[in-house]
């Protein structure tokens, strides 16, 4: 008998969270892909005809903003491999008693709002500002000169709002370095930039592949920090999906883009993933 | 699934067919598989392609049994009153009613999008009282069944004095939904100490002395008006060449760099902040700005034309206290109300004689005061004459949902980058 | 020689720590300067939340420096409905956090302390919620209510928190479980005490830090969430949406005042749990 309930009890355990996972996280899903090859109109109601040329419609006129959400998020991975990995590095190596000071030091701005932190941002950059007003006043830069509304500070915005996200990894994979191995490194002659290239970085590998999913693909899908930081000549894929549920009721559109810009993604992923090797995606997935 | 307490809205419109017949089953039946299941969902619409008619007795099926509750929950756009609220509080005092006033509507789109789904199923917004523009939203609030019908022996004040045009509007005959709550027109904006020099034409905002210094409204209507007067095409009588003609012009602003962005309510603020120097812009907007924060900015109707549009005051089928909405309704039609609203907000006043109103108001002034209040009561802004009428359009309005779509879709794709 | 061969093995950190100041001299002081840099680029916005939530600004408009005060504080609760956003945020976050901690509580459990089979499909489906970018999760969730007709407002934002939620809490327990010492719970067993008991009486209290953390984690991401909470609130304004619906007529100092204790609040919760953390590591 009390085998039994011990062999039922994890499925006991698991059942009230898997079931709203189910119905809230699988089932919209299927709503969601259902949405998107119906048609009509708000006023008359969307039915469902199978109508799959919703996709083609929806590549054909948002294939810019498809394209640029892909590079802004690229870029923005890109810049934050180089800027996190150096504080990851500092943080694991030299970081000593005060590594966890350090850390929650970076993981400042999640104590406040995300909007706020971007409107926060705004408000810095904006044309006669704090910033910018000083240096015009000084006639370091010109008239027409801003910020704002440029696709530097939307992929700035994006990089503020991710760094945690690609330090961390990076932190963690360092920090389970066995320093003895540096020092066998060291040993055998090499000097540290050998060491960094050779051993260390390599080591780090798992780190920065879990930051680049992280950052990757939420930077790619935001629509905040364009809305509050861009113009319409830096609209994302994120905006036009939310502008279509939101603002214009096109759920049909709206819901196929999201599948396009999901599929992209995982595309994007698993093929980063070949790369280095899916044993990694495991490694990350475990943990 | 419909709620009960709401009127079935097709006998609203004196149609049959409602979609659950095949929904309902299915949920019985249980998870039958993916196909059933992706066909099954779908959007429930109430409307119909049917041109609507209020039924007799939809308007007794409606106000049957409805008190007053002694509260209201009023949800407007920002810049339409005068934040010390007087009127509300005069009202309160008249009334015993307490309104909780909020400025949560910027633009038409995303407003309709966001209560539709609430709405469509029968459930409260929050609102009892909502002021929505005359565009093709409106359209869609009707046809899918959202307005209340008004019963209009609970509007008496609006009988007596409402100006003769704001009875005959052509997008709600006979008041059936809604009743005025401003006109107002939509022109350009500018900041005369940085453009320097005064702004009358479309042509400035497109001006390449203006360069990254131009804003436009994102709202599609509103930026393809201007678009199409812009060359030289009559909204109402615009064709789908026209709007293609109208985008190319539009797109031509951007790719020269001349336009900085498309702005919804918050055009307001980036004209304070120095982002733009002449923007499109709505007429009222900017007098409240100069008054609260002593700016100097001035609008003008360029002299190709501009565009007139009518806010009007509506109450959502759902609303919890619709008799309290009607009163208030009334109440913004008396004349000293309605003088004491155009005073502040210097929009067009759908009540003539507030004019005289207002220079009765005026002559208890002095000064500085009494000769802006002077100016107000003669300006062609709140109190148009026909010459300014003559020069102002309404949106382009559509025949059917197919051809609202192909004006979003020649027009979207500006907005959007 | 046997000296040289055998450092390797006796290497240690104070070694390491005298070994690496060498290092530190060529790149360690540029890392260290450069990381306060970062540091410092990470704080600017907050800095500048907490010091315009003290300008002497005459109007609504919050953009240009004044003058300071403290009056805002004072006057904290002057909009109601942004006060009342607040309260819906924070009594939304109440509740998602708690049924979340029950059931990722009970996932995480499971996941860390038993075998069974569905446990991979399931750290998938976890791994796939918490990688999932909201925009997806919202708009899901937004096509769900919309095809079941259910309306939205508070209890759709809430079901979505929850759904978010779980794995996160999930992740934490199953954490602390991995590394719990079964062999209290089979003392217990031997004492008699049937497996309901074990759990209640020897187990919970141990995980319960995690538990908490989980807890704790659930409400910060509740309140602060803005993306999927846009999809399912309909009209209703929780603390984020009445800011982002704010910024087009202007940001009151309110916000800012209200987000510097929000903020407050954060750090000395985390810091507290931190040298709770820390008694319990030095108690045993």
């Amino acid at each position: 008998m009390s085998r039994v309930k011990r062999q039922i009890a994890p499925y006991l355990l698991v059942l009230p969270g898997s079931v709203w996972l189910l119905i809230f996280f699988a089932v919209p899903m299927i709503a969601m892909l259902s949405l998107s090859l119906q048609e009509g109109d708000i006023v008359h109601g969307y039915r469902f005809t199978g109508h799959w040329q919703n996709y083609t419609e929806a590549i054909s006129s948002y294939q810019t903003q498809i394209f640029r959400s892909l590079l802004y998020g690229a870029i923005t991975t890109i810049v934050l491999i180089v800027l996190a990995f150096p504080v990851a590095y500092w943080i694991a190596f030299s970081g000593g008693r005060r590594k966890s000071t350090y850390l929650f030091l970076v993981l400042l701005p999640f104590f406040v709002s995300f909007v706020l932190r971007t409107i926060s941002w705004r408000q810095i950059l904006t044309d006669e500002g704090p910033l910018l007003h000083p240096l015009r006043e000084a006639g370091l830069i010109s008239a027409s000169f801003h910020i704002l509304g440029t696709p530097f500070a939307v992929i700035a915005g994006l990089a503020y709002n991710f760094l945690p996200f690609m330090v961390l990894p990076i932190y963690v994979a360092l920090e389970r370095i066995d320093p003895r191995v540096v020092e066998a490194a060291r040993d055998l002659y090499a000097n540290p930039a050998v060491t960094f290239r050779r051993v260390i970085f390599p080591l780090a590998l798992p780190g920065v592949f879990a930051g680049v999913l992280m950052t990757f693909v939420p930077a790619s899908s935001d629509f905040v920090n364009s809305e509050v930081l861009g113009s319409s000549e830096t609209t994302m894929i994120g905006q036009v999906i939310q502008a279509q549920f939101l603002d214009n009721s096109d759920y049909p559109t709206a819901s196929a883009l999201s599948f396009v810009l999901m599929l992209v993604l995982l595309i994007g992923v698993f093929s980063y993933a070949r790369i280095l090797g899916t044993e990694d995606v495991m490694k990350v997935a475990a943990r | 699934m419909s709620a009960s307490h709401i009127p079935d809205p097709s006998l609203l419109r004196g149609l049959t067919q409602r979609r659950f017949g095949r929904r309902d089953a299915f949920r019985l039946s249980g998870l039958a598989g993916m196909g059933a299941a992706l066909a099954a969902c779908g959007v429930q619409g109430q409307g119909t392609q049917a041109p609507v008619n209020v039924e007799p007795d939809a308007v007794a099926k409606f106000w049957d049994g409805k008190v007053k509750n002694g509260k209201l929950d009023f949800a407007n756009w920002p810049l339409y009153m005068d934040p010390k609220r007087p009127e509300l509080k005069k009202f309160t005092a008249a009334t015993g009613i307490k309104v909780n006033y909020q400025e949560v509507i910027q633009e038409m789109g995303p407003w309709f999008a966001k209560v539709q789904p609430q709405l469509s199923a029968g459930q409260s917004i929050g609102y009892d009282l909502m002021v929505i523009t005359n565009s093709f939203q409106f359209t869609q609030f009707r046809d899918s069944g959202f307005l209340a019908p008004l019963d209009h022996s609970k509007l008496p004040n609006f009988a007596k004095n409402a100006g003769a045009a704001y009875k005959k509007e052509a997008f709600d005959p006979g008041n059936a939904y809604s009743i005025p709550w401003t006109s107002g027109m939509t022109g350009i904006a500018y900041d005369i100490q940085k453009t320097g020099r005064v702004i009358d034409s479309l042509e400035d905002l497109w001006d390449p002395k203006f360069k990254g210094k131009v804003g436009m409204f994102s709202d599609i209507q509103e930026l393809g008006n201007f678009g199409l007067l812009a060359v030289g095409v009559d909204p109402a009588k615009s064709t789908e060449e026209d709007w293609e003609k109208a985008a190319a012009h539009l797109k031509k602003q951007k790719t020269s760099g001349v336009l900085r962005n498309y702005y919804d309510q918050s055009y307001v603020e980036a004209l304070g902040s120095g982002e733009v120097w002449l923007t499109q812009a709505w007429s009222g907007d900017i007098y409240q700005k100069n008054i609260s924060d002593g700016t100097d900015f001035r609008f003008v109707t360029p002299k190709e034309g501009g565009t007139i549009w009518t806010d009007n005051m509506t109450i959502p089928i759902t609303a919890k206290n619709p008799v309290d909405a009607a009163m208030m309704m009334d109440f913004f039609y008396e004349v000293g109300n309605a003088a004491t609203l155009a005073e502040y907000i210097s929009y067009v006043c759908p009540v003539p004689q507030a004019q005289p109103q207002i220079r009765k108001d005026a002559a208890k002034l002095t000064g500085d005061d009494k000769s802006a209040m002077l100016d107000l009561a003669d300006s062609k802004l709140v109190f148009p004459t026909a010459a300014e009428y003559a020069k102002l359009h309404y949106y382009v309005s559509f025949e059917a949902q197919s051809e609202q779509q192909q004006f979003q879709k020649t027009f979207e794709p500006i907005v959007l980058g | 020689m046997t000296t040289t061969l055998q450092r390797p093995q006796q290497v240690d950190a104070e070694d390491a720590a005298r070994i690496k100041p060498r290092r530190r001299l060529t790149g360690g002081g540029m890392l260290h300067a450069y990381t306060w840099l970062i540091i410092g680029w990470l704080v600017v916005p907050i800095a500048v939340m907490i010091a315009f939530g003290f300008n002497d600004t005459p109007g609504r408009y919050n953009q240009s420096w004044e003058g300071f005060t403290f009056k805002w504080y004072g006057r904290l609760f002057e909009y109601p409905d942004l006060t009342s956003a607040l309260l819906t945020s924070i009594l939304i976050a109440i509740i998602a956090s708690l049924v979340s901690g029950a059931l990722g509580t009970g996932i995480g459990y499971a996941l860390g302390r038993y075998r069974f089979a569905g446990s991979g499909s399931l750290n998938l489906v976890m791994f796939a919620t918490m990688s999932s970018p909201e925009l997806i999760m919202g708009a899901s969730l937004l096509s769900l209510f919309v095809s079941a007709g259910t309306g939205l407002g508070p209890v759709t934002i809430t079901i979505a928190h929850i759904m978010f939620s779980i794995s996160f809490v999930a992740v934490v327990v199953r954490a602390r479980v991995i590394t719990l010492d079964r062999s209290i719970e089979e003392a217990a067993a031997d004492l008699g005490a049937n497996p309901w008991t074990t759990f209640w009486k020897v187990t919970f209290p141990i995980i319960l830090p995690a538990v908490f953390s989980g807890v704790l984690l659930a409400f910060a991401l509740s309140i602060d969430d803005f993306i999927v909470t846009a999809f399912t609130a309909g009209t209703t304004k929780t603390f984020p949406i009445w800011i982002w619906g704010a910024t087009r007529v202007g940001i009151p100092p309110q916000v800012n005042v209200m987000g510097t204790l929000i903020f407050a609040i954060g750090v000395l919760g985390a810091l507290i749990a931190n040298i709770r953390s820390r008694q319990t590591k030095r108690a045993g």
